[in-house]
């Protein structure tokens, strides 16, 4: 499969992939910026996200045969000028994301058209594009301040994205308000610790800075750095109890753009947190061991289960999908806190197969809601005999979500059930198990909705059933068949995740 | 007799000079301090300048929001293309050392992008945000 990639790469792609991914969509949003039309503007991204799919299995196959290499910017050398890394730990992100990017960018014109005034259409995919690459830039670049700025692209982007679900409910707009306030504190605490690390060693670029602090040993400004950028990243990445901007903005965000950030944007962060652990910060530091241990895994495990007990109580049900999003934030950092290369490659696999969850379920989600308005849980009534595919894709997203054996959801419960197992942690075990029996109640007042109440009636008459349109269809199908093939063939998700415990532990990719 | 003579005559007085020095600050800014952002700020400032004595409307008249949102494009996609045009010379993105005229041409190219997005961006939240409250007369001053 990689041999066949990367013979159907011209040339100029092979070398300059990795900025093509990002330059691409950003000088793609310029351009939409500019059109009058908003259908020109979604030919254009879908052009650019299909180009950039394309790039980013490039890159994949490249790193999986070849391993790690960089790319400089401009011609200066790496710990002077700006590198991109692309390894075993972020070559993953960047398929991720791409191929979310991608699929929803095919669901963009029904739910566009439906939620947001014609005039900011274009407007609308220029901020969808600058977003899609400042995530792209985080995951790709090597240096710690390009990392902020990226993080700051793609987050102040998103801000304006929110507050396009105006057009629907004005409460888009206190929601993306919130989203601003505590997604720029994240942004500062994270450029605060930049700021000490380069105080420390005077280096930007993340190689370098692993080398100088690993020379310098214990040292104050280097533990003040460190705590802030693993509370700022935390703010990102919703960890528990810095979320709060979460539920609202995923819950009065246009469909698409929640679809689109519950699958990458908190991901994203979440990489470049397990970055800055493992790779960036020796892992001989004192604190670092006390950070996993004390702070990561037990914030994991809290959140998982209170968030998912938040999740219970939730009438709207873009906001139980959003509660449920930052209880899987806790299986992830739970496996990241676990601290072995089984953990963080569980961690790393949740992760895939969650974005396969969310973005189906989100999906399938924002068709109901082009086709009849859905917005809260007793609005799902008798989806199954009104929109029966778009009610089996919720359904099978579900039993992902559950971790049902024979879905994605499951595979990556079980690998973590193991690394907990591995480290004689029974309290993480038993965590895991009262999370997913919590997962059990919020999503089945969902099925039972969907599958045990009769349909709305509509002046008498049951409401008509309805096929969501096809390019609604195949995105959100794409995503829930990659829950059930994930399930049995865990093979790309499996390559990935290991690829990035083995980036940061050594041995092949 | 017109309410603010003086203000007029001397901010018509002064934009010009305003305009020169930002192109001084962009065109200096490879020798001393200067360069695309500070500059994109004093064109804007020129623009607002002219929309506080004269009115939005007249400044609308004058730098129309369709050209200010197409310079902003236009200014992101000077700087990008000029990353471009090095990959195509064979080098990497934005080694200005392929270009004609090396390293100096490539900062001078890029930095007027910066100026123009900067400045049309400046113009584009001041007309977002003045767009909001009505005019004052001039009875009312």
């Amino acid at each position: 499969m990689n041999e066949f990639i990367l013979s159907l790469a011209p040339g100029w792609a092979l070398t300059h992939a990795s900025v093509l991914l990002v330059a691409l969509p950003l000088i793609a949003g310029a351009i939409a910026a500019a059109l009058p039309w908003g259908r020109a503007a979604w030919g254009v991204v879908v052009a650019v996200m299909a180009a950039s799919l394309f790039f980013s299995a490039i890159l994949t196959a490249q790193v999986l045969t070849g391993g790690a290499f960089s790319y400089t910017l401009g011609g200066w050398a790496p710990p002077v000028g700006i590198e991109y890394r692309i390894d075993g730990l972020n070559v993953g992100m960047l398929l991720l994301v791409s191929a979310i990017g991608f699929l929803v960018s095919l669901y963009a014109p029904e739910a566009v058209e439906d939620e947001i005034d014609k005039g900011k259409h274009p407007l609308f995919y220029a901020a969808f594009l600058i977003c899609f690459a400042g995530l792209l830039g985080v995951a790709i670049t090597g240096d710690a301040f390009n990392l902020f700025v990226f993080l700051e692209i793609s987050s102040i982007s998103t801000y304006a994205l929110v507050a396009m679900g105006a057009g629907r409910d004005r409460r888009a707009l206190t929601a993306a308000y919130n989203y601003l306030i505590l997604g720029t504190i994240g942004a500062t605490f994270f450029v605060i610790g930049v700021g000490f690390l380069y105080m420390a060693t005077g280096t930007l670029n993340l190689v370098d800075l692993a080398a100088r602090m690993a020379e310098l040993g214990d040292n104050r400004a280097i533990q003040v750095g460190f705590a802030f950028i693993v509370i700022g990243l935390g703010l990102k990445l919703a960890m528990y109890p810095l979320h709060v901007w979460l539920p609202n903005a995923y819950a009065f965000a246009p469909t698409m753009v929640t679809a689109f950030l519950a699958a990458t944007a908190t991901k994203v962060a979440f990489y470049a947190l397990a970055r800055f652990l493992f790779i960036v910060f020796d892992q001989g530091f004192a604190f670092e061991e006390l950070a996993l241990v004390w702070l990561i895994a037990p914030l994991g495990a809290v959140g998982m289960i209170a968030a998912s007990i938040q999740a219970i109580f939730q009438t709207d049900v873009r906001r139980l999908l959003a509660y449920s999003s930052v209880a899987q934030v806790g299986y992830m950092l739970l496996g990241l806190g676990i601290g072995t290369a089984a953990g963080v490659s569980a961690g790393f696999l949740h992760l895939f197969n969650h974005a396969a969850m969310k973005g189906a379920l989100f999906l399938a989600l924002g068709a109901a809601s082009v086709c009849y308005g859905v917005t809260q849980v007793k609005d799902l009534r008798g989806l199954g005999r009104t929109m029966p595919w778009t009610a089996a894709a919720i359904a099978i997203g579900c039993a992902s979500l559950m971790g049902v054996p024979g879905t994605a959801g499951f595979v990556s419960k079980w690998a973590l059930f193991n690394a907990a197992l591995d480290n004689g942690w029974y309290w993480a075990i038993a965590a895991i198990a009262a999370a997913s029996i919590l997962a059990f109640f919020y999503v089945g007042r969902m099925i039972q909705m969907i599958y045990l109440q009769p349909a709305p009636e509509r002046g008498g008459e049951p409401a008509p059933a309805l096929r969501a349109p096809w390019l609604v269809m195949i995105p959100m199908w794409i995503l829930a068949a990659a829950n059930i093939v994930f399930g049995w063939y865990a093979d790309l998700p499996v390559t990935l995740a290991n690829a990035a415990s083995a980036a940061i532990w050594g041995g092949a990719p | 007799m017109n309410a603010h003579l003086v203000l007029k005559t001397v901010s018509k007085a002064l934009i010009p000079l305003i305009a020169l020095f930002a192109l001084y600050v962009q065109f200096h800014g490879d020798f001393g301090p200067g360069g695309g952002f500070q500059a994109g700020v004093i064109m804007a400032a020129a623009v607002i300048l002219y929309a506080l004595v004269y009115g939005l409307q007249e400044a609308k008249r004058a730098v129309p929001p369709i050209v200010v949102r197409l310079g902003a494009s236009l200014g992101a996609l000077l700087f990008a293309g000029v990353g471009v045009v090095t990959l195509f010379l064979g080098g990497d993105f934005l080694d200005y050392d392929v270009l004609p005229g090396g390293q100096h041409a490539g900062i001078i190219a890029v930095e007027l992008g910066v100026l123009l997005t900067v400045a049309c961006v400046m113009v584009i939240i001041f007309y977002a945000f003045s767009g909001r409250a009505r005019d004052i007369s001039d009875e009312e001053w």
